[in-house]
């Protein structure tokens, strides 16, 4: 659903150049950071939390076939219409088919990476329904005509100062001023009309409750109940590992999602949304559709259950050094950042992604911050040593590897190499530093090398040396 | 048992000086030695050693690093400590090398019984020597930098700050984003050497920001990387292993010649 990834370097070297983008971020991710940090420390004990919802996701994944059956029968039950997507397209499908024998001609739809997953935005213009995006960060965006480049945030990547300008440009009218309460104001007014002309409303899912056959939503806008219910039809569509036991459950991990995203308590809105309208309710969809989506997840289940539990929070996003510096474009899939990196393989093919899981510093802070305790370098790793084996990697890298290898396995050899290659690097240096490495120009391209030492600690040693 | 007893009081350690330090700065591992020594302990340097693998671990190549993983294991069994001036390789071989033989059981036993018993530098003289430098003096203000390996792998956080506390005149300074990773990652500052330059450039303006005459750490890579940004951006800072000051032997800082 995503550009190519064979170049990621190019659109890494477009995110480094845009000094506009590392401000935008730096707001968004600094904010939340602190926020999180806040929330965390203020919890009387996270870990014991964090290991609860661990327990509560790794229950439902284990025992997924069964709830998953019961989600449905009690939908059903509650008046709602299930449908199942092997893939992306099927996915997709099913929601335009739906779309269409409802007649609609606008629909609105309230912000779900599922979506953007599936291909959702595409498969809607293809069909030529007018897609009305209600959560404020992606309709900024759809009037960019771009793609989210974060989960929470989709518009991280611009400045309050970008915006304005695509409001001032694109709204039938325009912001009184150039301050937040002016903007959203005018991006409300833009909008309400076209919650009540809509047909049909879609929307994602947070959690997928067994018990009670209801869907809910986590959300701060309001949008997604507006998009939900005066819409005649709400489509719903959501990965099957956002399946959940209870409501019990759902609500724990309710605490530690949203803590992790905003570093709020909760939310401004959540919703369970359990079957259409029934006789004598005020409001609420005559149709109630939920299309359950696997791609590539039941392959998961067998290769990296781990990360079934990811409750999409972004925090993992916020604390990474590599998402900090090329925002989430880069990254070319629907998800960016850590996570990100370990599922685009998943969707997009591994053959076509290698660079994200190996442009990672494993520096392990993803992990950290998890509230679901995903190891992510431990999956990002899981692909580098698939990607190798597959001989995906570019052919020098892979080469230089064994090279090194083979002298790394051989101290007799190895101190025959060192030994003439320590000398030869000194011819390089000036003043103690080196500032043109060869084979390593990438990194004296900002960065000086030290010079190294006439020999190395162990020949040193050998001769007896004692400092 | 008086052999343990015995291993416990003087125990024989293993000095694993890591590949990084033996080719690029051969006086962290002289100042390993000194402190190891200086500890109670005898220390021997197996001159077999090269590199734990991580490099080729970390790309991928698993079937390359299990010779270099088995030869560790050989090399450092018979000691009573593997003891590395460096969180990521004593983080590789004490948290992946069971990994690496995840299906090999009796390597994996070899792998785990080493695991048991390699350390991090820093810790190690902390917490198992409950060792401090005396007589050790720095008169200097130093900022710190939690290498990540070390930091979330190992736990190691609080020890560096402890046996620096105790050398004479050194004061150290809070760092911004102390524990924030520099960008190094090994073979990925050079993949990936513009993502890695931005990174370790927000590094060293909180570095220069801190405003401390020296940058300490405990992972030679990393300080490498901090090192040679600063440097190419006209920063003053001096950059030293926390060991080499901790040995008194911080007088030529990276880069410095004689
Ligand atoms: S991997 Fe963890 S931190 Fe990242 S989005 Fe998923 S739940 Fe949040």
């Amino acid at each position: 659903m995503t550009a190519p990834a064979q170049d990621f370097h190019t659109r890494v070297e477009k995110a480094l150049r845009d000094p506009q983008l590392k401000i935008a971020l730096e707001r968004t991710t600094g904010n939340a950071r602190r926020k999180r940090a806040a929330a965390v420390a203020a919890w009387p004990d996270f870990e014991a939390a964090r290991a609860a919802a661990c327990a509560i996701k790794d229950h439902a994944i284990e025992h997924m076939a069964t709830y998953l059956e019961m989600f449905e029968n009690n939908a059903r039950a509650s008046g709602a219409q299930v449908h199942w997507a092997r893939d992306a397209g099927e996915a997709s499908r099913i929601v335009i088919d739906l779309c269409k024998a409802s007649g609609a001609k606008v629909v609105t739809r309230s912000k779900s990476m599922l979506g953007e997953e599936i291909g959702l935005p595409h498969a809607l213009a293809e069909a030529g329904l007018r897609r009305v995006e209600t959560d404020l960060a992606e309709h900024i965006i759809q009037l960019a005509g771009e793609t989210p480049s974060h989960i929470i945030w989709p518009a991280a990547h611009r400045t309050r100062e970008d915006v304005a300008k695509l409001f001032d440009q694109y709204h039938h009218e325009k912001p009184e001023g150039h301050d937040v309460v002016s903007m959203v104001a005018s991006a409300r007014k833009e909008l309400r009309a076209d919650f009540f002309t809509a047909e049909v409303g879609i929307s994602g899912a947070n959690f997928l409750v067994a018990e009670t056959g209801a869907i809910c939503t986590i959300t701060n806008e309001g949008n997604a109940e507006l998009t939900t219910t005066p819409p005649r039809v709400h489509i719903v569509t959501a990965g099957i590992e956002k399946i959940v036991a209870s409501t019990e459950h759902a609500l724990q991990l309710t605490r530690l999602l949203v803590r992790s995203a905003t570093g709020a308590d909760l939310t401004q809105y959540t919703t369970f949304h359990c079957g259409p309208k029934r006789a004598g309710d005020r409001d609420g969809p005559e149709e109630f559709h939920i299309v359950l989506v696997d791609h590539g997840r039941t392959r998961m289940l067998a290769e990296m259950p781990e990360m079934l539990r990811c409750l999409r929070c972004g925090a993992c996003l916020n604390h990474c050094v590599v998402y900090r510096a090329i925002g989430g474009h880069a990254y070319g899939g629907a998800y960016p950042g850590p996570m990100g990196s370990v599922l685009t393989p998943v969707f997009d093919g591994l053959e076509q992604s290698r660079d994200l899981p190996a442009a990672c510093t494993l520096n392990g802070q993803c992990k950290q911050v998890c509230p679901v305790d995903i190891p992510l370098p431990t999956l990002l790793r899981h692909w580098r040593a698939r990607s190798f084996r597959a001989g995906h990697e570019p052919k020098a890298v892979s080469l230089a590897i064994t090279i090194w290898a083979f002298f790394a396995a051989r101290p007799r050899l190895y101190r025959m190499a060192q030994a003439a290659a320590l000398p030869a690097l000194r011819l390089f240096a000036k003043g103690g530093w080196i500032s043109s490495l060869p084979l390593g120009s990438g990194w004296t391209a900002t960065r000086d090398f030290p010079k190294p030492p006439r020999q190395s600690f162990l020949a040193a040693i050998r001769k007896g040396a004692t400092r | 048992m008086p052999e343990t007893g015995n291993a416990l009081e003087k125990p024989r350690v293993g000095l694993f000086v890591t590949c990084l330090v033996d080719s690029i700065r051969p006086n962290v591992g002289f100042a390993a030695l000194a402190l190891l020594e200086a500890a109670g302990c005898t220390v021997e340097i197996p001159l077999a050693q090269t590199c734990c693998g991580q490099p080729a671990y970390n790309s991928g190549a698993d079937d390359a690093t299990k010779p270099l993983a088995r030869a560790v294991i050989e090399t450092f069994e018979p000691y009573d400590y593997l003891v590395a001036p460096s969180g990521s390789c004593a983080g590789m071989i004490k948290a992946h090398y069971p990994e690496l033989f995840a299906d090999d059981p009796l390597w994996r036993e070899r792998a785990e019984k080493l695991a048991a018993k390699t350390h991090e530098l820093l810790s190690f003289l902390a917490d198992l020597r409950g060792f401090r430098p005396r007589n050790v003096l720095c008169k200097a203000t130093a900022a710190y930098h939690d290498s990540c390996s070390g930091l979330r792998e190992l736990g190691v956080k609080a020890q560096p700050r402890a046996l620096l506390d105790a050398v004479e005149g050194l004061e150290l300074r809070p760092l911004e984003g102390e524990e924030t990773c520099c960008g190094f990652g090994g073979t990925f500052s050079v993949k990936y050497s513009d993502i890695s330059a931005e990174i370790v450039g927000e590094k060293a303006r909180n570095v220069e920001a801190a405003g401390a005459d020296l940058l300490l750490g405990g992972d030679l890579g990393c300080l490498i990387n901090m090192a040679g940004k600063l440097r190419r951006d006209g920063a003053r800072t001096r950059v030293f292993h926390a060991a080499e000051v901790l040995a008194g032997m911080a007088d030529r800082a990276i880069g410095e010649e004689a």
